[in-house]
């Protein structure tokens, strides 16, 4: 492994198709929909890993979404993830398979996991990703429309054959876009709910591969004593196509009543800075930004929220941002589709009157 | 028992700007400071030592430039022992992968090993969180990362595993690694005889150069990484919309048109 020579005895884009206790995580989709993307590209396939005990059924799935081959490895002593027994199992896949990317969702598991993989195949690792490119035009097409900044176009040609990976770093004020030109497989872990998902398609199927599980009671080095889901109901700010997002200007945790009535009329689902979950007015959950969530909803209403370049980076991606905020030149404004600037507290009262007697119209 | 903290000293990013046209990073005027995951880990150790202050020992190991012993001090101020700096030009550059094995080497010098090591689970300049399981690996020592309770018993960790809906809870022997989120706990605030020791004692602070650890030139520094930066950038600010204007009545109104005329809702 380590360093490769002949970068084309390595091919494929790998997916691992994180589950939990049976259930395929939603990054999984967007992360086929990406590496779909990437595949054509390349003119490769495009495979997905899943592991757990008894994921058949998920197996199939992943093949509807896209996948062309999936790689299974099911075995009992997969049933929770654990960082020894997965990273076994993928070690021993990359070693017999040789991709030539894998991509993770970067969630807490992929984030235990991605480095470990990483680091026993002796290869770089990306974190955090939220755009990747294979094609040189594309990336180029990209970068022109996010920066002035331009590579020598000789470096560009001499990284042709190279994935592009972008990230945020230094809390959001900076991208960086980081290559692995020497080494294969090209891995990143990828953002939760930046990619498009993968269009499910009951036609198409994946040739299932079962993987050898060499793993023992013994490797596995750490014991799961229990799983808690927590009280508060799991938000899935990253599939709301509406958010209500509600900040430290809401003054108090009553102010979150008013949001959730209003994501309730709307249909949509309360979102927060992390002044407000550091106040103790809502569980960090729902909490959006850098170390919170990262959106992309139809619509995001920021209800008293500064913009803090911490907050934008998980949301100014939204397809319509719009701001209300009391001080006229809050960041946020600079992001906002629509800005209004007003006391939240009689303007979303206004706004629900107003979507309940557009839904009335029907 | 000897735990080794990871500490990392890093730009203050909330004061972090940017260059648009070069994408370069503004470093003038810019403070350093303890990563904050990083706190939480001395913390951590702290707390294990204050059960047991006899036999416990805390060393914060980190790897940086000379300036990085400002940081090491604090650390001390906090309550650690002593220190580690593992500084060369050779260490320059690193990515995870590289920086992983330096700290490692490095580990592995320490006199009488170790039986914890903990560290934050992401530093804010790079927010990559894989140096410390690229540690756990390349130590052959099993991890737990996200750790928002550790219970210790002997020679069993018990850590509570935070996860984006809940938590697991894990078991696990010693020798560990262990990388914790701000959930964790509460750093203390330095103590000021304990500062005056850190600076009365420059000793407790050692520094190994490449030279100190069992390392080779093709496993640490910018040309033995994996990972290069191809081209760095300053964000791009989203085009400007519009602010409505008027009362707020009229405002909410004028958002509302809007919104069904180009279909949104
Ligand atoms: C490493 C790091 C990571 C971070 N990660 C995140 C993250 O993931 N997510 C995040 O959100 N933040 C994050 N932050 C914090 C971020 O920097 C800001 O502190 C935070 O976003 C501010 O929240 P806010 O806008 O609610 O509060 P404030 O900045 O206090 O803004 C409150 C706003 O409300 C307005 N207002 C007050 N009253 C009213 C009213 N009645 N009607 C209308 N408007 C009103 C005010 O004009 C003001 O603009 C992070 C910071 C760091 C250093
Ligand atoms: N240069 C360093 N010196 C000491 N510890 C480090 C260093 N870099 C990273 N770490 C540790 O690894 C954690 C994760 O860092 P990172 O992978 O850079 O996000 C940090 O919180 C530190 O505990």
């Amino acid at each position: 492994m380590a360093r490769v020579e002949d970068k084309s005895a390595w091919k494929g884009v790998w997916v691992f198709a994180e589950q939990r206790q049976g259930e395929l995580n939603s990054v999984a989709i967007e992360l086929l929909g990406e590496g779909k993307k990437l595949a054509d590209d390349i003119g490769t396939e495009l495979c997905a890993v899943v592991i757990g005990e008894n994921v058949g059924d998920i197996a199939t799935e992943l093949g509807k979404y896209g996948a062309d081959k999936v790689y299974v490895a099911d075995a009992p002593i997969l049933k929770n993830y654990t960082t020894d027994a997965y990273t076994q199992v993928i070690c021993d896949a990359i070693d017999k398979y040789q991709p030539e990317i894998i991509l993770l969702g970067a969630t807490h598991i992929g984030r235990d996991l991605g480095p470990r993989v990483a680091k026993r195949t002796t290869t770089g690792l990306t974190a955090d990703c939220t755009h990747l490119d294979f094609d040189t035009d594309k990336y180029m097409g990209y970068l022109s429309t996010v920066t002035t900044a331009k590579p020598p176009q000789a470096r560009v040609d001499a990284n042709k054959d190279n994935l592009k990976m972008t990230r945020p770093a230094f809390g959001g004020n900076l991208m960086a876009t980081i290559i692995c030109p020497a080494y294969r497989p090209q891995m990143a872990t990828v953002r939760p709910g930046v990619m498009d998902k993968a269009v499910r398609d009951d036609s198409h199927s994946a040739e299932i591969i079962n993987l050898d599980v060499n793993v023992t009671d013994a490797d596995v080095r750490t014991k799961v004593i229990e799983i808690v889901k927590s009280a508060t109901e799991m938000v899935s700010l990253t599939d709301a196509e509406i958010i209500v997002s509600g900040g430290a200007g809401l003054g108090s945790a009553d102010g979150f009543k008013l949001m959730q009535e209003f994501a309730d009329v709307v249909g949509g689902v309360v979102g927060a800075s992390r002044a407000a979950v550091d106040s103790g007015w809502i569980d960090h959950s729902h909490q959006v930004g850098q170390t919170g969530t990262t959106v992309k909803p139809k619509i995001y209403f920021a209800c008293g929220i500064s913009g803090a370049i911490q907050h934008l980076a998980g949301m100014q991606n939204s397809d319509i941002i719009v701001a209300i905020n009391k001080n006229e030149i809050a960041p946020i404004f600079e992001v906002a589709d629509y800005g209004i600037v007003g006391d939240l507290y009689k303007i979303v009262p206004m706004l629900i009157e107003e979507f309940k007697a557009y839904q009335a119209e029907g | 028992m000897k735990i080794l903290v990871c500490a990392k000293q890093v730009p203050n990013t909330k004061n972090v700007t940017t260059d648009p046209e070069t994408g370069r990073i503004n470093r003038e005027g810019v403070e350093s400071i303890l990563n904050p995951d990083d706190a939480n880990a001395l913390e951590a150790a702290l707390q294990i030592k204050d059960k047991d202050p006899d036999n416990v020992h805390v060393t914060v190991i980190s790897m940086g430039p000379d300036q990085a012993k400002d940081m090491l001090i604090e650390c001390m101020a906090m309550g650690a022992d002593d220190a580690i700096l593992l500084s060369d030009r050779k260490f320059g550059g690193s990515d995870t992968w590289a920086t992983s094995n330096a700290i490692a080497a490095g580990m592995a010098n320490v006199d009488g090993g170790f039986d914890l090591i903990i560290g934050g689970r992401q530093a804010i300049d790079g927010d990559t969180a894989q140096v410390g399981p690229q540690i756990a690996e390349k130590l052959g020592i099993p991890q737990v990362t996200y750790a928002q309770k550790i219970d210790i018993d002997g020679t069993k960790v018990t850590v509570e595993r935070q996860l984006e809906d809940g938590y697991e809870k894990i078991e696990v022997n010693m020798p560990c690694m262990i990388t914790c989120v701000k959930e964790l706990n509460t750093p203390r605030y330095m103590n000021v005889g304990r500062i005056y020791d850190a600076y009365a004692h420059p000793e407790r602070i050692t520094t190994w150069t490449f030279d100190d650890v069992e390392i080779r030139e093709d496993e640490t520094g910018l040309k033995a990484s994996p990972t290069n930066v191809f081209t760095s950038f300053a964000p791009a600010p989203k085009g400007k919309g519009v602010m409505l204007e008027g009362t707020d009545q009229e405002m909410v109104k004028t958002l509302m048109s809007s919104l069904k005329e180009k279909h949104y809702i």
